[in-house]
């Protein structure tokens, strides 16, 4: 919202020097957000003088006429000066920049040639000088304004200081010079007159226009005048024009102007009817589902059955409190006017304006709330402006439907504002503050608090308190620790999502973030068949790019861009890894029940809210390409496989506490999966993840490098750790003793270790496979595993005939169990 | 001179003789002090310690002696052993020292030479940030909560003051689903929520995570981006108590200097609120206040909604964008880095922030 320190200043008695700086710092102090206070003197650099035409010659034979001038500037020479402008005659006081000035926009003017003869300087139209939108020619000032070569800048307006301020939404009085000056008479503790204190006439016993109100919910209060025989050509005055400008508010005629004016001034939008296109009286109701009316703006709209509609015999005519209607708009010709200030229900108009798209100045204010005492007073201010400057007689009826019920008063504990904010207010204080805010106070314990007209905001003790800690200031506010409290720790489930991240950022990934948002292709290029879960996705209904409309069920469908984006940039060997929520669909989308606000909701309504709460849980994804290793002056580098993949599924399980046991790795097929190199993950036997090289196809359909690897777990399905035992370290020395077995190539190589494992017995430490080998001296179809193992007891020193009694043990299980044999044997 | 060619005869005693001794002993000194290396040395060593050395001749000799005399020339000979013996050893230790400190500088390596052999992860600011900051609330006896991100309608907006036609509800740019009565969480708040509806106070809970808004992806907004919001419910918690905590946590965060600067400000789930700004003294263009998030007294509507009873109990909440507090403590110019998941951009902070 822009508004003049001028205008504040008539209603406000401010110091004759304000600087922007405190005024700012004032302003922010009351709770109002400042975007910027321009002194519009310094948006015009430069000289900006009065001059006086001495000559006009004009130029033929260009496009358009030209003049070309000899303007007194207050120099012993002229100022030559070329000018498009024809709204002027020698003799006239007009406003030049001269040469090394800059007008508003950072249009500079310098001397130069133009239309064959040299200009030094520019004569300024208004709208050149951001004063108005008036382009059609340039300032001609009144004889007198000045002598040529004095500053314009005063006499044309542009001394003043233009303030941008943002309204928070419970604040709906500040939306108005009545409004901020209040505001500001706190902060300089100076003299406020209220603008919105005015008398105005009151309702007569017989109304200058049949209006008949039939919804005192959606509409409490209406109010009319009417004046008739103004004079249609008298434009708005200079002075409002400017500060509709300073507003951002068009200029429209004068009797919108005035509206505009009075709204701006007051807070109370208004609305303007040509009486003559009026065809009857008025009827104020909701509107009929289906009822059509073309806004000012000349959109057909299709009302609501919630909506609020002015109608007369012809039906509706305005779209109440938010925009008026075409057929009744004032027209240039316009010389008879019903004027229109009402009260609106703020919720209504909210939903209107949402449901039209129409946030229009009217329906921010209704929506924060307009003071309901103000229709007659706007309505008067409106009518003395308009006979002031057009003419016209006053129709000294009055319509004044008023159903307003005066706000209820607020027992306030006198106790309170203290005990919430921890400043001891005492009661003249408190008493005081809120009187500054209009509040009629009476009582003594507990205070009886009358808020004002215009504070519907008020309606709680704590919304006093709110008043009292900000008149008092922030800055009065002590800053105390609170009482010492004990028990703050991390769950289980957050303490494994740091430990696993950085495990893996350890063993060279890097963490990344993915938007969750991913388009319905990426289940198709995942190969995902028909019937995969993963298929079912939440759908945004209003997502930022219609592209990517889906919430994500897996972690690599983001990751995969970011990985491509990387590779895009001119990474060749990337390690990334992810950790954030996926988002399970329910397939029965069932509403969840209406829980209230005036208590907490019930066990089983909370219950069952949360039962339509999708599943969302932590996954950990990982995904890897190119080498994993560089090649160096070490020797050779070693890409990265499906093994890695693997592996950083493995450092994540051990992060979380898990031991190697109750970890099984098994081969198994399942898009996005290379279907021959794909691990299903499994923690005591639940499959809570998979990882491997991603299939080919996959690969080529998302444009990755071929022998892409990745890896997805279920972070929230790996149990908790347990506390985990200590071992019995054993110092006795280990036997040693190596075994090569040959198997069938397809038997796992971990179903062989878990047989060794078995049948050694106790006395096995560990088992560590060091080769895997195949050739045609050992036979096709055939492989051998080597495996170390280590044997030890924990009471003696093995003999070489127990420690081969274990071996053959282990050898025989593993020979039983998987068909292995002793190589070489 | 030498002995060894000399034939052996038992009955010559000469060997024995002080003076033929003495000779020997210097000989060999005079030998082993020659000895340029290690491989001289050990082929000094039967020369002048072996079984034809003079010394081993002698002792030989002393079978030829009188039983008076043997005695004496027992002696002698030992010292005269001894001596080449010591001779031997001294130089021996003196070249293997020698032999080390060469070995030492023979094996001298370009310690220069670059060790990226294992590629270094790291993990995203904005995680570790997250961390840190709830790690500071975790040492004020705080709980960490986490919630869902597609959250209901009712724990986002309803439960927190912001009714179906509360003006805010509109500034809230939200993400709308095709499920009936949820939407993705605008702010963590509904964590807040939840936890009030798990457990009466006292409550100290900080709701780090994930938000959304339908604002465009520029320099400064992101459609997704993470809050860490903070709440406190119990008898007698003011305003003053808010302060408090947030400037603890300022200067946790930022130093001594830090503290906060508060502007009254709205929010439907507080009142009174306000906006605050911390003073920043690291700031990469000199010390400012930086505008950092929202804070107040928990709104009595939200604790009723909550199953709180608001005349007994009060609170604050506070809550900071996580991005923003990067972007002026690391000077992160651009909110494009922090989303776009370049691995160059989380490289460079390693494993801290």
């Amino acid at each position: 919202m822009k508004l003049s320190l001028s205008w504040l200043r008539e209603y406000v008695e401010l110091p004759a020097a304000v600087s922007a700086e405190e005024l700012e710092r004032k302003l922010v102090d009351l709770g109002i957000e400042v975007e910027s206070i321009v002194d519009q003197a310094a948006t015009v650099v430069g000289d900006l003088v009065v001059g006086r035409v001495l000559e006009i010659e004009e130029l033929t034979g260009f496009k358009k006429p030209i003049r070309f001038t000899r303007v007194d500037v207050g120099n012993p020479e002229p100022q030559e000066i070329v000018c498009g402008a024809r709204n002027f005659s020698v003799g006239d006081l007009v406003v030049v920049i001269l040469p090394g000035g800059e007008l508003p926009g950072g249009f500079r003017i310098g001397a130069r040639k133009t239309y064959g003869r040299n200009s030094n300087g520019m004569i300024c139209s208004a709208a050149e000088l951001g004063l108005s939108g008036d382009h059609s020619g340039i300032i001609v000032l009144p004889e007198g304004a000045g002598v040529p070569g004095v500053d314009a800048r005063p006499i044309v307006g542009l001394d003043d200081v233009i303030l941008d301020l943002e309204i928070t939404p419970d604040r709906g009085y500040q939306m108005s010079v009545r409004g901020i000056a209040r505001e500001l008479s706190y902060a300089y503790a100076s003299a406020y007159t209220d603008p919105g204190a005015a008398t105005a006439p009151g309702a007569t016993a017989e109304a200058p226009w049949p209006v008949r109100l039939d919804d005192t919910v959606g509409c409490d209060r209406f109010s009319a005048r009417v004046v008739r025989g103004i004079d249609p050509s008298a434009p708005s005055p200079e002075w409002m024009q400017r500060r509709l400008v300073t507003a951002g508010v068009r200029t429209i005629s004068l009797a919108v102007d005035i509206t505009n004016y009075v709204m701006l001034e007051l807070g109370q939008p208004m609305h303007v009817f040509d009486l003559n296109l009026l065809r009857g009286g008025l009827l104020v109701r909701r509107a009929n589902a289906g009822e059509k009316l073309t806004t000012l703006d000349g959109v057909a709209r299709v009302l609501d059955a919630e909506d609020m509609v002015i109608c007369d015999d012809s039906g509706p005519i305005s779209l109440a409190a938010v925009m008026g209607g075409e057929t009744s708009e004032v027209q240039p010709d316009t010389v008879d006017v019903l004027l229109e200030a009402a009260h609106w229900d703020p919720v209504m108009v909210g939903r209107t304006a949402r449901r039209h798209k129409l946030f229009s100045e009217a329906a921010k204010r209704w929506e924060r709330g307009v003071d309901p005492r103000l229709t007659l007073v706007a309505l008067d201010r409106a009518v003395a402006l308009l006979t002031g400057h057009a003419g016209g007689t006053v129709d000294e009826r009055v319509l004044d439907l008023d159903h307003v019920v005066a706000p209820a008063p607020v027992l306030l504990d006198t106790t309170l504002a203290t005990r919430r904010i921890g400043v001891a207010y005492d009661v003249e204080q408190v008493t005081t503050l809120l009187g500054q805010v209009g509040c009629a106070v009476r009582g003594v314990e507990p205070l009886e608090v009358t808020p004002p007209s215009w504070r519907p905001d008020l309606v709680a003790p704590i919304d006093l308190v709110e008043e009292v800690a900000r008149l008092g200031g922030y800055d009065a506010i002590p800053s105390i620790l609170p009482p010492v409290h004990g028990g703050g720790e991390l769950t289980p489930a957050q303490t494994r999502r740091r430990t696993v991240g950085r495990a893996l950022a350890e063993n060279g990934y890097v963490e990344v973030l993915s938007y969750p948002f991913v388009a319905p292709g990426v289940a198709d290029a995942f190969g995902l068949a028909d019937d995969d879960p993963r298929r079912s996705a939440v759908r945004l209904t209003n997502p930022l790019s219609e592209q990517e409309p889906l919430l994500r069920t897996s972690l690599l469908a983001s990751l995969a861009s970011t990985l491509k984006r990387n590779l895009g940039r001119g990474e060749r060997d990337l390690a990334l890894y992810e950790a954030g929520t996926v988002f399970l669909p329910h397939l029965t989308a069932v509403a969840p029940p209406a829980l209230g606000v005036d208590h907490g909701p019930s066990a089983e309504d909370w219950t069952a809210a949360n039962a339509i709460v999708p599943e969302q849980p932590w996954h950990l994804a990982a995904v890897l390409t190119g080498e994993a290793a560089p090649a160096g002056w070490w020797g050779a580098g070693r890409p990265a496989t499906w093994s890695d993949a693997i592996e950083a599924a493995r450092i994540a399980l051990s992060a979380a506490g898990l031991t190697p046991d109750r970890i099984t790795v098994r081969a198994a097929e399942h898009a996005p999966w290379h279907p021959g190199r794909c691990a299903a993950i499994a923690v005591d036997g639940t499959v809570i993840g998979y990882a491997g090289e991603l299939h080919p196809g996959v690969l080529s359909a998302l444009e990755l490098p071929k022998r892409t690897c990745a890896m997805e777990l279920d972070l929230d399905a790996i149990p908790a750790a347990p506390v985990t035992q200590a071992r019995h370290i054993s110092t006795f020395p280990p036997a040693l003793i190596d075994v090569a077995l040959v198997v069938d190539e397809a038997v796992p190589a971990a179903e062989v270790e878990a047989a060794l494992t078995e049948g050694a017995g106790p006395l096995l430490e560990s088992v560590r496979l060091f080769d895997v080998y195949a050739s045609a001296q050992l036979g096709a179809g055939l492989k051998s595993l080597a495996y170390k193992l280590t044997f030890r007891a924990p009471d003696r020193t093995l003999t070489v005939e127990e420690a081969v009694a274990a071996r053959d043990a282990a050898v025989a299980l593993a020979s039983s169990r998987v068909g292995a044999s002793l190589r070489g044997a | 001179m030498s002995y060894r060619n000399d034939p052996y005869d038992p009955k010559q005693a000469v060997l024995l003789a002080p003076e033929a001794l003495d000779a020997a002993v210097a000989e060999a000194e005079q030998a082993f002090a020659a000895a340029a290396d290690l491989d001289a040395l050990g082929a000094l060593k039967s020369v002048h310690l072996g079984d034809r050395s003079p010394v081993s001749l002698a002792r030989r000799e002393i079978g030829s002696l009188p039983p008076h005399a043997k005695s004496e020339a027992g002696k002698r000979v030992n010292v005269a052993r001894q001596a080449v013996q010591g001779a031997f050893d001294a130089r021996l230790a003196e070249l293997e020292l020698e032999r080390a400190a060469r070995v030492l500088v023979e094996e001298r390596v370009d310690v220069s030479l670059p060790w990226d052999r294992t590629p270094r992860g790291a993990r995203h600011p904005l995680t570790t940030l997250m961390e840190h900051m709830s790690d500071l609330f975790v040492g004020m006896g705080y709980s960490v909560v986490d919630g869902p991100e597609l959250e209901l309608e009712w724990a986002n907006f309803d439960a927190l003051n912001i009714g179906p036609d509360h003006p805010a509800r509109g500034l809230m740019d939200t993400f709308y689903v095709d499920l009936p009565g949820l939407v993705m969480r605008t702010h963590t708040s509904p964590g807040q929520v939840r936890t009030m509806l798990a457990q009466q106070p006292p409550i100290h809970v900080v709701c780090p995570g994930r938000v959304y808004r339908t604002d465009d992806l520029d320099a400064t907004h992101s459609p997704v981006f993470h809050q860490l919001e903070g709440l406190v419910v119990d008898e007698g918690i003011t305003m003053a108590h808010l302060k408090g905590t947030l400037d603890h946590f300022a200067r946790a965060m930022f130093g001594p200097d830090a503290r906060t600067r508060w502007r009254p400000h709205y929010f439907p789930f507080t009142e009174p609120s306000a906006e605050f700004d911390v003073w920043f003294a690291q700031h990469r263009d000199g010390p400012r206040w930086v505008e950092w998030g929202g804070c107040g007294m928990v709104n009595p509507r939200v604790l009723t909604a909550c199953g709180i009873d608001p005349e007994r109990y009060s609170g604050f909440a506070f809550g900071m964008g996580v991005e923003r507090t990067l972007m002026f403590r690391n000077g992160v110019s651009d909110m494009h880095d922090m989303v776009e998941g370049d691995a160059r951009f989380t490289r460079n902070f390693g494993m801290a922030v």
